[in-house]
This record gives structure tokens, sequence and C-alpha cells, in this order.
């Protein structure tokens, strides 16, 4: 992939004309999905697809292209010149871009990472073994994944990844369930197998009748998992430069009012563990770490470069989407094991689902509660709940109701494959809240 | 650059024992143009093209999707496809046949009369910076914005068993948005909710519509909830805009009934269903006054067509008929693993991905109430229009919706301005709740470009009409 792909950059870095620019971007996979259903294949395939994205700059204009690499040079070669005339053309039909991002060589990169991974045709039987008796239903992603960027200035950067995930959920016959995500570069088959029981052992806490919760506010331990749920929103009209300027940011009050979190949550964007690719599509790599909030005080937004020029701060190189990456949330004190002591009666959430912001200027996050999710009294988890609605705010359970953090952290993979397998993940603690808003 | 390739051709190149063999074709152009706060954010075209070659054997479907549509490249993917269907199929969850992809000819246009080479990239440049400018009425609006995206779909199936299918799609995307704020007072308004004005038409459009006018509505509607008092709470009666409509018909009807997920297919990512198979004949689902369809006929509609992805010809068909569950959202598949009669919805959102049961036009058909006398038998409740917010849990009951503008609603007559209307409920003593049914007059035809489930993960498009309608007793609130 990687020689396709070098291939095509001289052959259309050739073709441009003084003046013009031109930046390329490949996103690229060869992956097996396996689809699960109680505990058997309900779907298998294979799929093998890249996409090179074209930006072109010229006359004080940006248009963008783009095409599904076919493999052949000639075919590939051909489409992407056809893109560019296309772009020459219309560069002088459309407004000028007062805030067009010019390309730059700060140097190039390549990083390769081959692994020791599950082959193919041996997935369904590594896997299937040890979800024998079990209603068993989930995804297997793997194989390849590539990330690739060019510029006609010189710069290059080449990110190429081998894993799997599998992830899944394990179902009691009354339909309550538990959630494991086994995931890695090597495949490990008795770790994998003891990943596996520690899921079975969560199941049999299960079994016990759900009990229905009153709506009211509760103290709430939410598990590593569920705060990745939350950390997840601040990718959406949240921490994101253009967002707060474009007044659709739940970061107003932050930015605007000086208003703060708890001084228990830092939250940085931390690329040193190699989750993600450094460069963006634009090329322009980021630092290891931006601290975005340091002790529940707002320090920086993601900013990309067009937002840098648009609002007049700088850039740190975030994706044109200003959306975590590869989000880490700092640990706190709070063991685990003393957790539903701590929590002494109320709630102990593994998983939420479906958040959505309810009132982003306030902050208001509005989900559900899933998978394993316990009532817990006396300090003793007494029984699974009922599926509940929360709607609370952010600037409540990470400001003032957030009472503790756990002294651990737990690396959430990016699980998403809507186009394509996604990289990246988030890294945080679990966080016990003092009172947590159900409502339906 | 399109490349025409002859699949029926291509066919022959396979050579693998199979008992069925399938290969489907999408080549997909998406053109977006976007202006925001006066300035080209979006010119692009991106497109993508591949086929995916399915294979039955021993009972198991297996595929390949690549973009190497030579001879050679066709033969290799089969081989592939063979060995992950027959690594599979000691293990299948069920045990297909032939029957699974029955056999049909046929071709699909969808209705315009303006191609996307009507307007050049600078006209439609010119009409979005007008939008804008009609937009952005006040200083108060700190940003606003302009979009419209065309999409150009070509659909080819062929199979062993003689299935012939070509469908040509057209599609056209179009919003608008002003961001007003005030201090920590910030309101959004756009053009039937986030990007839920999408149709299947042409360029056309810009000719029928008053782009300008709604422009600046929309921007002055912006400015006017800014100063507007926050929706009231309690339980009370609401009016809901077919923009509305359209996502309260999606999240509590569409989803739940997914056959696949009845079945269990999407336990681990989107959820199950309250609704379960014995359902079907028996739950009174709303009032009598709910009727909704699968309806793929319906010109115009985001997602109509004339075959799913499976090749099973569409047909319209009533899900739920005076209230009553009838028939479910499966495909073929799913009709066979269920026993039950279902439509063709079998959809992929790409030749990448392998089709499953998803929504396609879903639609509460109008009843004879005028909006007037859906308001005037309303003695306290709220009116609103376009949705900003949804959720809704894994079983799709308790869902919470967020619009952007509400109308009070007192002693019959719409009256004050309200900001942040949001409303909760579950979802069959809702739809029971349901009062009134606005007729043909209230009827707008809406849709989403991002219905996202599956795993892998895929995006497509439906499309959901429906009037307007009157639910009583619902529970109401406003913002922080």
């Amino acid at each position: 992939m990687e020689k396709t792909f070098n291939n095509l950059c001289e052959s259309l870095f050739s073709q441009l004309m003084p003046g013009e620019n031109l930046v390329l971007s490949l996103n690229g996979e060869n992956s097996q999905f396996v689809r699960f259903n109680n505990a058997s294949v309900r779907q298998t395939g294979m799929v093998d697809d890249a996409d090179l994205g074209l930006k072109f700059i010229f006359n004080g204009r940006t248009c963008n292209g783009g095409f599904t690499i076919s493999g052949d040079h000639d075919i590939d070669q051909k489409r992407g010149l056809n893109e560019i005339e296309r772009m020459r053309t219309e560069s002088k039909e459309i407004p000028e871009d007062p805030f067009l991002v010019m390309p730059v060589d700060t140097g190039s990169s390549h990083e390769i990472k081959n692994a020791n991974g599950l082959a193919f045709e041996d997935a369904v039987d590594a896997i299937l073994p040890a979800m024998k008796g079990t209603d068993f239903v989930g995804i297997l992603a793997n194989g390849k994944m590539y990330r690739g960027s060019a510029n006609n200035l010189g710069q290059r950067h080449w990110f190429e990844t081998e894993s799997f995930c599998l992830d899944y959920s394990l179902v009691t016959p009354e339909h309550q369930m538990v959630k494991g995500c086994y995931a890695g570069s090597d495949w490990n088959q008795s770790e994998y197998e003891d990943y596996v029981s520690q899921s079975r052992t969560k199941l049999s806490l299960m079994e016990k009748k759900p009990m229905k919760v009153d709506t009211g506010e509760y103290r709430t331990w939410f598990e590593a998992a569920a705060v990745a749920d939350f950390l997840g929103m601040f990718s959406w009209n949240g921490i994101s430069e253009a967002s707060l300027r474009q007044g659709c940011s739940g970061f107003g009050r932050m930015r605007n009012e000086d208003v703060r979190l708890s001084n228990k949550f830092s939250i940085i964007e931390d690329f040193s563990p190699g989750f993600c690719p450094k460069f963006n599509s634009n090329g322009e790599v980021s630092p290891n770490s931006i601290p975005l909030i340091q002790n529940g005080t707002l320090k920086n937004t993601l900013v990309s470069s067009r937002s840098a020029k648009e609002y007049g701060v700088e850039s740190n190189f975030a994706e044109s989407g200003e959306y975590l990456r590869s989000p880490r949330m700092e640990p706190g004190k709070l063991n685990q094991e003393n957790v539903t002591k701590e929590i002494d009666r109320g709630l102990y959430l593994s998983n939420i689902h479906y958040l959505n912001w309810s009132d982003n200027a306030g902050g208001r996050i509005t989900g559900l509660t899933r998978y394993a999710c316990f009532w817990v009294e006396n300090g003793e988890i007494v029984a699974p709940i009922e599926t509940m609605r929360f709607d609370d705010s952010f600037y409540r359970f990470f400001g003032e109701k957030l009472l503790d953090v756990e002294d651990k952290v737990t690396v959430v993979p990016e699980v998403s494959t809507y186009g394509q397998r996604s990289l990246g993940a988030t890294t945080c603690p679990g966080i016990l809240v003092d009172s947590f808003a159900l409502t339906l | 650059m399109k490349l025409n390739i002859e699949i029926k051709d291509l066919l022959s190149a396979i050579d693998v024992p199979a008992q069925w063999v399938g290969i489907r074709e999408v080549y997909e152009a998406h053109t977006p143009r976007m202006i925001r706060d006066g300035v080209p954010v979006a010119n692009a075209r991106s497109s993508t093209h591949g086929l995916m070659v399915e294979i039955l054997v021993d009972g198991q479907f297996g595929y390949y999707g690549t973009p190497d549509m030579t001879p050679e490249g066709v033969s290799l993917a089969a081989k592939h496809a063979f060995q992950q269907a027959k690594i599979a199929s000691k293990n299948s969850l069920y045990k297909f046949d032939e029957s699974a992809r029955p056999s049909f000819q046929g071709e699909y246009k969808s209705p315009y009369s303006k191609d996307r080479g009507a307007l050049s990239a600078g006209n439609l440049n010119k009409i979005l910076l007008e939008a804008y400018e009609n937009l952005k009425i006040s200083d108060k609006i700190v940003s606003a914005s302009s979009l419209c995206q065309l999409i150009e779909t070509s659909f080819k199936y062929v199979s062993s068993n003689g299935s012939d299918i070509n469908q040509e799609f057209l599609m056209l995307e179009f919003d608008l948005s002003a961001t007003a704020v005030d201090g920590s007072n910030q309101q959004t308004r756009t053009f039937g909710g986030m990007r839920g004005t999408c149709r299947q038409m042409g360029l056309e459009y810009f000719d029928k519509y008053e782009i300008m006018a709604n422009a600046n509505r929309i921007g002055e509607q912006a400015i006017e909830l800014l100063d507007a008092e926050d929706c009231p709470t309690g339980e009370m009666d609401v009016v809901i805009a077919p923009d509305q409509m359209m996502l309260q018909i999606h999240e509590s009807i569409g989803h739940a009934l997914e056959v696949d997920r009845i079945l269990g297919d999407e336990r681990n990512y989107a959820g199950w269903s309250f609704v379960k198979l014995e359902d079907f004949g028996t739950l009174q689902y709303g009032s009598k006054l709910m009727n909704i369809t699968f309806d793929p006929t319906l010109e115009s509609e985001f997602a109509s067509y004339a075959f799913d992805d499976g090749g099973l010809k569409a047909t319209k068909e009533y899900l739920i008929k005076e209230g009553l569950l009838v028939r479910g959202l499966g495909g073929k598949e799913s009709q066979i693993r269920s026993g039950l009669d279902g439509v063709a919805n079998f959809r992929s959102s790409g030749w990448n991905r392998a089709p499953i049961d998803r929504m396609a036009n879903i639609n509460l058909e109008p009843g004879d109430s005028s909006f007037d006398d859906l308001i005037g038998q309303v003695e306290n409740g709220v009116y609103m229009e376009s949705n900003k917010s949804w959720s809704i849990d894994d079983y799709r009951n308790k869902f919470q919706f967020g619009c952007e503008y509400g109308k009070l609603i007192e002693n019959g007559k719409l009256t004050k301005t309200v900001k942040n209307p949001n409303y909760r409920g579950i979802s069959t003593p809702f739809w029971n709740s349901l009062k009134g049914v606005g007729d043909l007059n209230t009827f707008g035809i809406y849709g989403t470009p991002n219905c996202g489930k599956g795993e892998p993960n895929q995006v497509i498009r439906v499309g959901h009409a429906s009037p307007a309608c009157l639910f009583s007793n619902i529970q109401v609130f406003g913002g922080v």
C-alpha cells in the first residue's frame, strides 16, 4: 500500500503547475469482519479499501477531492489527474478563501507496527470455543490499517499498523448483559481465554432479578468505559476552538465565565502511546502532549490550522474537525476495591449508552444506563438495575459533584467502523460522583 | 472518474464451488458546498467505487469487498469470500439457501430534472453566499452557514440465479443554520433540523423552494429565541411538527421494528428491541389514529428505490395499521429466520459493507385534522419544531428529544415563543397518547443521511414523512 501511495504521489505532484499546491492523504485497510450472534457466525467477510484525499490550493482558493484507490496505477493516476483538472477549473469559479492553510514541510515520519496477529483463517476457531455455553454476540475486526500524508513540498508521513478487536456482549437468559472488548496487536490465546473467563464471572453477577430504581439523584460510580463515553462528548460541540467561536460548545461557560471543573479533573491529548498517528490529514504533526483541562481549569482547546487563521490563535494541529484523537484523563486516589464502600448507597454503572447534549450551553448530557449496572446498598452490590435515563451536566459530575477519581487508568480502544476501522483510544480512570440525576 | 464495468461478464470470472454467487457494484459521489460566516469552507467532490462479491456455501454467506473490478480481482475476491464462508459454515447461526436471494430484474431512476451540471460551482457558491447574507440579520448571529450536498449513486446487482438490477439515484441535502449568542445563552435554528431537508431530487430544488425567505426566517427565529422564555416543565399536551415527528418515528418505531434487532444481531451495538416476534398481529403499538407505512414508492423521498441490496422488489406495506403492529422491517434473510412477513429493506451503506435490515422510507400516513384543529384542542401545551437532540435506550423504550423552537399553546391558540423545548417518554404509552393526526396540508417529507447501525458500522440514508401530530399528557421540560 505504501508503494502504491508513493507512486501516486510522484505522478500527481509532477503534474502541478506553478503556484499550485497539493496535499494528499490516504486512509486504507485490509480487514476481516466476523459478526457473531448466539455464539455462532451471523456474517463473515473481508474488505480491501483505500481512499485518496486531495486538497488542491491555487489562486487563494481551496478545493477538495477524493476517490477509491483501485490498486491499478494507470487507473488511479487517471482518477487523480481528472480530480486535479476538475479542481483547477473550480478554483477559478469559487470565492476566495481568506483562511486557507498552505502546506509546509516540517519533516517526514515513517512508522510501521508489525504484529503476530490473528490469522484470518484461524479467527473463528480461536474465538468460539471459549464462548461455548454463553449467548455471545459481537464483532471481530481484524487486519491492517494504513494512514498516509504527503504534500508537493516533499513532506511524507506513513503509519501502518496491524490489530484485532473483538467487541462483544454476553447475555443472560433474562436479557441482562455484560460488555467485553479484547483488543491488541499480538494475539495471545491464553490471555484471550482469561479475559473471556472474567466476562463470564461478571455475567454471573447479572443473574439476580433486576430492580427498578426511582428517578432522583444518587451517589454514582462510573467505570472507565462510561467515563470514556462522557469524554467522547467533548469531541462534538465540545472542546473545539471553532465550536466555541461559533456558539455551539458546552465549554462556553469555562471560556467566558471562568467556570471551573473539579481540581481532581485533568485531561490531555496524549499521542505518546502511539494509538494513532501524530500527523493529521493535512500532514501537520501535533505535539506529543497537549494539556486541555488542568485541575479543573481550561488550559487549551483543540485548534486546527484553519481555526488558528480564522480566529487569530495558535494552532495545535488538531484535525479539521477539532475532535479528540488520543485523550488521557489523569488518575486520582480511589482504589477500585473500595468503590462499593464509598458508594455506600447508590449506583455502580459500568457502561452508558446513546449520549446527546440535552442543553449544550449548560453542559447537560442525557443518555442511558446499559450493561452491568447495579444498585449498591450498605456498601454491597445488591442487584442489577433496570435501564434508566439520566440527564445531568458535566459541570456537575466533572465539577462540584466529583468526589474521587480511580487510582489507575484503563485504555478504552476506539472500536468504530463507520466507513472504515478507526484508530485511537481513550485512556481514563473511573469516577465517583456525589449525586447524579436519573430522570426516567 | 467512474469506470464502466459490465458486472454480468464478471460473474463468469468466479470459479468456486458455491451454491450461489452475487456481485453488487456501487459507485457514489458526494459533492458538498458550504459557506460559513461568509467564506467558502467546502467545495469538494469525492467518490467511492468498488464491488462486493457474495458467495453462499454450505448454507453460509461470505463476502469480499474490493475496489479491484478486473476479472482477476473478482476471481480472487470470490476465493477469499468462499474461504471465509466455508470456515464459518461449521458454526453458522442459520443455514440459508438460494431463496435468501430471490431473482428479480429491473431498473430505477430518481425523479429529477436538473443534474449536477445544471449549476456551476461558482453559481452554487453565489446562491449559498446570498443565503448566508439572509441568515446573518444581526451581529448577535455569531455564526451562520448554508450547505448543499449532491449525491450521485449508481447501483448494479447480478447473481447466479438471474438477478439483474440497475438503479441510479440523485439526492440532495440542503441546510441553513444560524446561531445567535447573548452571553451564555446560545440558540441555533436550522432548516428542518440537522440536515433534515434531504430528498431524491436534483438542482431544480433551487427553483422550487424559497431559499432566501427561509434563510431570513431562520435568522430572525434564532434572534427571537435569545429573548424567549425557557420551555415550561410539566405534564402537558404537545403538538409536534413534521421535522421533529421524523425523528420520533425513526427512533421509537423504525429501529424497534427492525427484525434483525429483534433476532438479537444488534445486541452488542445498537441494541435489542422491546418488540418480540409474537407481538406482530397483537401489539397495540399506538392509538387508532396511527398508520405507519414502509413506503419506497413516495416520489422524491430520500430512501425511495425499486429493489433492496439483496435484490428483493420493494413495495409499500403497512407496518402499523390503526395502531396495531402488523409487519416488521425484515428483509429476506430475516423473513426466513423469523417466519414473519417483511419488506424489502436489506440494505448496505456501500460496496464495502454487507446488507442488513435497515429503515428506508418509514412514514406516518396523514389524518384529517387541520393544523388549527390540532392546536385548537389544546388548553395548555407546547408546539415544537425541528430536532436538535435525540436519545433512546437500547430496547427503544425510554426516549428524550430536544427541539430548536417552541411556542406555547394556551386556550387553543399559539402564543409566546419558548426556547429549549424538550420532551421525554416511553415508546408505546407515547404512541397510544396520539390524539390528533394532521391532514395533507400539514404533511412534510424529511429524512436523515446519518442513520447508524450494524457491525461493522454502517451509516445509511432514510426518509420520514409525517403530518403534524398532537399527543396528550407528555413530560415536557426546558433548559438548565
